[in-house]
């Protein structure tokens, strides 16, 4: 007779537990973004403010890195995939072989990749060609004075690579873009794990060289301005260099977003909305550049 | 009316204990079998075992032909636990021998408080530590090119291993009957005769198993020197140059691995060495446990 009240308190809290569950299912109910570590802010931005319009819809943010979102979208547990780099053929095909549709390709932004040296470091600018040589393998550069930098404020005159773990977007990108498709990096960079500690570990750093996105700058980095090849002019990593299609800054990438098949519905409304004026002006206002001035 | 609600529970209660010891042996199997399953399809020829062990060549996503050589990595971690170890035990049982045996009342007590501090930091603090602040005083005190490295994780890991060593050392010492001591003392023993001549040999091992134990935390720990180490794929030649360890590696690339792609499995076989040579430790640690035992019977 004691344990009556007992096991009514235990069947309401099952109750409320089994209730709180089916309503945590977001998937079901509204629009799932997962990816890219780079788009995460740009992502909540967004979620936020069309939420702040509809305010019955349910964005559910997460990241882990373009290749997450990505097995994501391949195995259907969210319907689009961020990504600071474009899907590769195998990915591709896995879409069309799990979720028989074509995988569409959205570009929502640009990002200009910006060149991190150490406050103090007399470098004002850098060639693409000169980066290879620095990151890429068999690369010939790795002292400070083969660039013509005097070593003294530096401390040391070996250039210390920082880059990024091998998995995220922003390393694949940069390979592609500095190295060329089938050069890879030189090992023994320091590899870091976020944009943030790239930045981080330069100003600490006086010999350090780095890559990260532009947004990321902080007071103890500068950033350099980067020329297509040795001599010719340095463009300054800013958001209308990197609007510009032609001289303009010339590692910039475009940040995606990616669906199996048309998007529809919900999602289909969330991604219009996004390339639309409003989604757009969360873009600028995260420091990145809109896709219509991308001229 | 208690009486039998307690005889009719005692038995689920005795189930409940009994599944609790089951658990962990359950788990620890669990554990094997789900990291050999997902290892598995890459070991059977798949991957080349000769390069595995033997090339530093890590490039998991190198395009189009991707290398999985672990031996920087292993190289990493095994250079890393041992400058740990190396500035550990010293500091770490010198420190247990202190608080038990050197000092007493609120000394003791504020010394024991402190180190149990230490302990709880977590080690995302410690690779904080080692990132932010350790980082700067190397470059600058040894005019290396960057802060973060082998001696960095070293010693934040040394750091991270000492409260272990530290209360686990002092119990075995504590545990030392006090007649030995007063044996000794009235043999003419002085302190530290007492210390290295009675206490370690009695000891023995307990202070074994608080090394171990420190070496067991060294060889497993992953965010810190994932923070510390500098991360960077390459053999070490000297204290100061960046290294990576197999656990930072599978922290850092894990996330990212394409599920069921080689790369992520080749993840999975990294967590099986990791596993065998924490099991080599633990099952050193027991048999020269065993044979002090045996020796002490015999």
């Amino acid at each position: 007779m004691k344990m009556r009240p007992r096991s009514w308190v235990a069947l309401l809290a099952g109750g409320l537990l089994l209730g709180t569950c089916v309503g945590c299912r977001p998937a079901a109910e509204g629009v799932c973004i997962e990816g890219s570590d780079t788009m995460v802010n740009l992502a909540q931005g967004w979620a936020e403010n069309y939420h702040a319009t509809y305010p019955e819809a349910m964005i559910q943010i997460s990241g882990g890195g373009s290749g997450v979102g990505i097995a994501s979208l391949i195995d259907g547990n969210c319907e689009i995939a961020s990504a600071s780099r474009k899907m590769k053929d195998k990915e591709k095909e896995r879409v069309r072989e799990k979720r028989h549709r074509e995988p569409m390709e959205f570009i929502v932004g640009y990002d200009a990749l910006a060149i991190y040296v150490h406050k103090n470091n007399p470098l004002n600018s850098i060639s693409i060609e000169e980066l290879a040589e620095i990151y890429g393998q068999g690369g010939k550069i790795t002292r400070w004075s083969q660039l013509g930098v005097d070593p003294k404020p530096l401390g040391n005159d070996a250039i210390i690579r920082v880059s990024r773990q091998n998995s995220s977007g922003t390393y694949v990108y940069f390979r592609e873009a500095v190295m060329g498709k089938t050069r890879d990096y030189k090992l023994g960079s320091i590899d870091q794990n976020g944009s943030v500690d790239v930045v981080a570990l330069v100003a600490n750093t006086p010999s350090a060289i780095g890559y990260s996105g532009m947004g990321y700058a902080d007071p103890g980095v500068k950033m350099l301005k980067v020329s297509k090849h040795k001599g010719g002019p340095g463009i300054a990593p800013t958001v209308e260099n990197a609007k510009r299609r032609e001289g303009g800054y010339p590692i910039t990438r475009p940040l995606l977003l990616y669906t199996a098949g048309e998007p529809k519905d919900k999602a289909k409304h969330f991604l219009d909305w996004i390339l639309d004026k409003p989604g757009q002006k969360v873009v600028v206002e995260l420091g990145y550049v809109p896709v219509g001035d991308h001229e | 009316m208690l009486q039998v609600v307690l005889d009719r529970t005692e038995p689920a209660v005795e189930w409940l204990i009994r599944l609790c010891g089951w658990s962990a042996i359950l788990l620890v199997f669990g554990i094997f079998f789900f990291v050999f399953r997902e290892a598995l399809p890459m070991l059977g020829g798949k991957l080349n075992l000769t390069e595995f062990f033997t090339s530093a060549e890590w490039r998991p996503t190198a395009e189009p032909e991707p290398h999985y050589g672990i031996l920087a990595l292993l190289l990493g971690s095994l250079s890393v636990t041992a400058l740990a170890m190396l500035l550990a035990v010293p500091l770490g049982l010198g420190a247990a021998v202190f608080i038990s045996e050197f000092s007493s009342g609120r000394v003791r007590e504020t010394l024991k408080v402190l180190i149990e501090f230490l302990a709880a930091i977590p080690s995302v603090v410690w690779g904080f530590v080692g990132y932010m602040m350790l980082g700067p005083i190397i470059i600058r005190l040894t005019g290396a090119p960057v802060g973060v490295c082998l001696l960095n994780g070293g010693i934040i890991l040394a750091l991270m291993s000492v409260p272990i060593i530290v209360s686990v050392g002092e119990d075995a010492l504590r545990a030392v009957p006090d007649s030995y001591r007063e044996a000794a003392l009235s043999m003419g023993a002085g302190r530290w005769e007492i210390v290295y001549r009675v206490l370690f040999p009695a000891a023995k091992n307990g202070l074994l198993a608080a090394v171990l134990l420190g070496v067991g935390r060294a060889i497993g720990e992953t965010m810190a020197v994932l923070m510390a180490t500098g991360h960077a794929v390459q053999i070490p030649h000297s204290l100061l140059d960046p290294i990576r360890t197999l656990t930072a590696t599978i922290a850092a690339e894990l996330g990212e691995a394409v599920q069921g792609e080689p790369h992520y499995r080749v993840l999975f076989v990294i967590g099986l060495v990791v596993f065998v040579l924490t099991f080599i430790v633990n099952l050193t640690a027991d048999l020269v446990v065993k044979g002090i035992r045996n020796e002490r019977a015999a």
